[in-house]
């Protein structure tokens, strides 16, 4: 008890010298005269913040549909949870080793700018940022939320059986470690970005990979659902309880999408960002067009599921092109992400169980897209965006795509990595998946001691009897049924 | 002709469906039934205040066969449902006075010979 009691004024005599210092600095307090073109590109910014913060909602939506019913309400305090650990850790540490690399400091971690305060001189604290001068509470508030959809993509694979305080553990390490290192190499102005040259606008690689590839680290550690591999080892389809909610987060996804890649041009006054609104539109529509028909020429079905799966595929792929391709090119690459997640589904359920197809929207359908940069990226684009040379079909040349496969490679490898060594720790301390009884019950009930869906699982008989008399006292002492102001007598 | 009445936990349904099958017998129905019993009630919380639900959601089987292969039926059904634990449900066997096969209007303890071959049909 005594030792509990020192650790904890320790903390929070360690949380107060670093907080009350920032009350008196007048790093957070702007100084009240905005020019137009800061205001201008602040707004959009925050904006598409928020837009990419309303995901969230969008995946929230997208698991429950793809989940059974007794397992739909811990959904929504592992998103509330996970955001809410993910926006503290980013502010304290996470931005600042993704993108406060400093004046020809450090490539490979960030060290200027926690707690977002101290850092000087913005333009040189974070290099990579002085692409606009939106301020940089809009820009922190944007990449923060790009922190949380790769956090939420982790869960994907985990549905119905994974413990929540594994949530709240590896969402500590990821928002402060994984996803700040390996993102700031990739469009943080880290080596990736700066040596390399990859080219990932929005993040392909470094959002969704990056997601994906931790959600297969805690997959090969967790296994599959109960029942979803018979005797002889061929998969079984769980069906999702309500198709209707997929659909909702599909199209909430679709939306937030127009902040995710627009918004990466963190300004709007020099007009690239409706251009990049386009090319992530039209990617998305044909994604959808030809997962349809992949998945109707191979199950002869119009298979809703695979119509949402393709537009996310299609999403995740256009993502690191969409600032450097021009339309036509994003068709292409959307339509083959479309094919893409359709095989990866199928191909991964043989093996691996994942509930939404997190690992083939995200994952293959990221490398994709991070690839796809290497084919179709406009030599003007890159020139404009500084960042490697003009992709395949426009040069001849393999470099671009080189330098694409490499980064992809670099940040599985290290992402993978610490991930499946953080839920080695995990499975090896605290546990990864509930009991047998618990998740045969359902996680709702074990794991949050209520139901998602009461009414489903509580006898209606029980609910409206609870607490009262038996209707039988009543009758007993000689009193007729008690008529209700809505009873019609029978003529 | 006897009815064999089972409840029993969700998830001994699959197993027992399958060797039923594998052994000829192919009918039965299934009704999701809530019951109570000596099993504990759950209590869920809901926003602080608490809610204890007695009721238990079991499967209900329901299959009717000649007298000579009741025993099978029972045997199966105990075999796979029992956990030991409290909550594994109830078997009862119940006489039935007529059938008829409704597809031909046959009627009597023929139409519910085992099929032997009902596991390669299906």
């Amino acid at each position: 008890m005594r030792r509990s009691l020192t650790a904890r004024a320790l903390m929070f005599g360690t949380l107060a010298a670093l907080l009350v210092p920032a009350t008196a600095s007048a790093d957070i307090y702007s100084s009240g005269a905005l020019p137009d073109s800061v205001g201008i590109n602040s707004i959009w910014v925050v904006v598409a913040g928020c837009l990419v913060m309303f995901m969230q909602a969008g995946f929230a939506f997208l698991e429950i549909g793809f989940s059974r019913g007794k397992n739909a309400g811990t959904i929504v305090a592992k998103i509330l949870v996970n955001f809410s650990i993910a926006a503290i850790l980013y502010w304290a540490v996470g931005f600042a080793f993704a993108f406060g690399h400093g004046d020809g400091g450090n490539l490979v971690i960030g060290t200027h700018g926690f707690f977002l305060r101290d850092y000087g001189d913005p333009l040189k604290a974070f290099p990579i940022m002085g692409l606009s001068d939106a301020t940089i509470e809009s820009k922190f508030w944007f990449q923060f939320v790009f922190c949380a959809v790769s956090l939420a993509i982790v869960w994907g694979t985990t549905l119905e059986r994974v413990k929540f305080g594994v949530y709240v553990i590896y969402a500590v390490v990821f928002s402060a470690i994984i996803y700040p290192i390996a993102s700031g190499w990739v469009f943080g102005g880290g080596w990736l970005q700066v040596n390399v040259h990859m080219q990932d606008f929005a993040g392909s690689t470094a959002v969704h990979l990056i997601g994906a590839t931790g959600a297969l680290a805690a997959l090969l550690h967790l296994g599959p659902r109960k029942g979803k591999y018979g005797p002889d080892g061929k998969p079984r389809a769980i069906p999702g309880h309500n198709m209707p909610l997929f659909g909702l987060g599909i199209f909430i996804l679709w939306l937030g999408w127009f902040g995710f890649n627009p918004g990466s041009t963190l300004g709007a006054l020099d007009g690239r960002f409706p251009e990049v609104v386009l090319t992530t539109n039209i990617a998305a529509a044909g994604g959808v067009l030809t997962a349809v028909a992949t998945a109707y020429w191979k199950t002869k079905s119009i298979d809703i599921g695979m119509a949402g799966n393709g537009a996310i595929a299609a999403l995740v792929a256009i993502t690191a092109p969409s600032g450097y391709v021009v339309p036509w090119a994003a068709l292409v690459i959307g339509m083959v992400a479309g094919v893409i997640v359709v095989f990866g589904v199928y191909a991964i359920d043989k093996k691996l169980d994942d509930p939404v197809g997190a690992l083939s929207a995200h994952g293959l359908a990221g490398i994709w897209g991070t690839i796809a940069c290497g084919i179709f990226t406009h030599p003007d684009l890159a020139a404009y965006n500084a960042v490697g040379d003009g992709g395949l079909i426009y040069t001849g040349s393999f470099n671009q795509l080189g330098r694409q496969a490499l980064g992809v490679v670099i940040v599985f490898a290290f992402v993978f990595t610490l991930s499946y060594i953080t839920f080695g720790i995990i499975k090896a301390t605290y546990g990864m998946r509930v009991s047998e009884e618990e998740e045969l019950a359902g996680l709702d009930i074990s794991e949050h001691g209520m139901y998602g869906y009461p009414e489903q699982f509580i006898p209606a008989p029980e609910l409206v009897g609870y607490g009262a008399a038996p209707q039988g006292t009543a009758a007993a002492a000689g009193a007729g049924p008690i008529a209700t102001p809505t009873e019609v007598p029978a003529t | 002709m006897k009815m064999v009445v089972a409840y029993i936990r969700h998830e001994a349904f699959e197993p027992i469906r399958t060797e039923l099958l594998d052994l000829g017998f192919p009918s039965l129905s299934i009704s999701e039934v809530k019951g109570s019993g000596r099993q504990k009630g759950i209590t869920e919380r809901y926003r602080g205040a608490e809610l204890t639900n007695y009721l238990r959601p079991k499967i209900k089987i329901e299959c009717v066969v000649a007298s000579g292969d009741v025993q099978t039926i029972v045997d199966t059904i105990l075999k796979h449902a029992r956990t030991g634990a409290v909550g594994d449900g109830k078997v009862f066997v119940q006489p039935v006075e007529e059938a008829y096969r409704v597809r031909t209007g046959e009627a009597g303890e023929e139409i519910l010979q085992a099929h032997p071959d009902a596991a390669t049909a299906a």
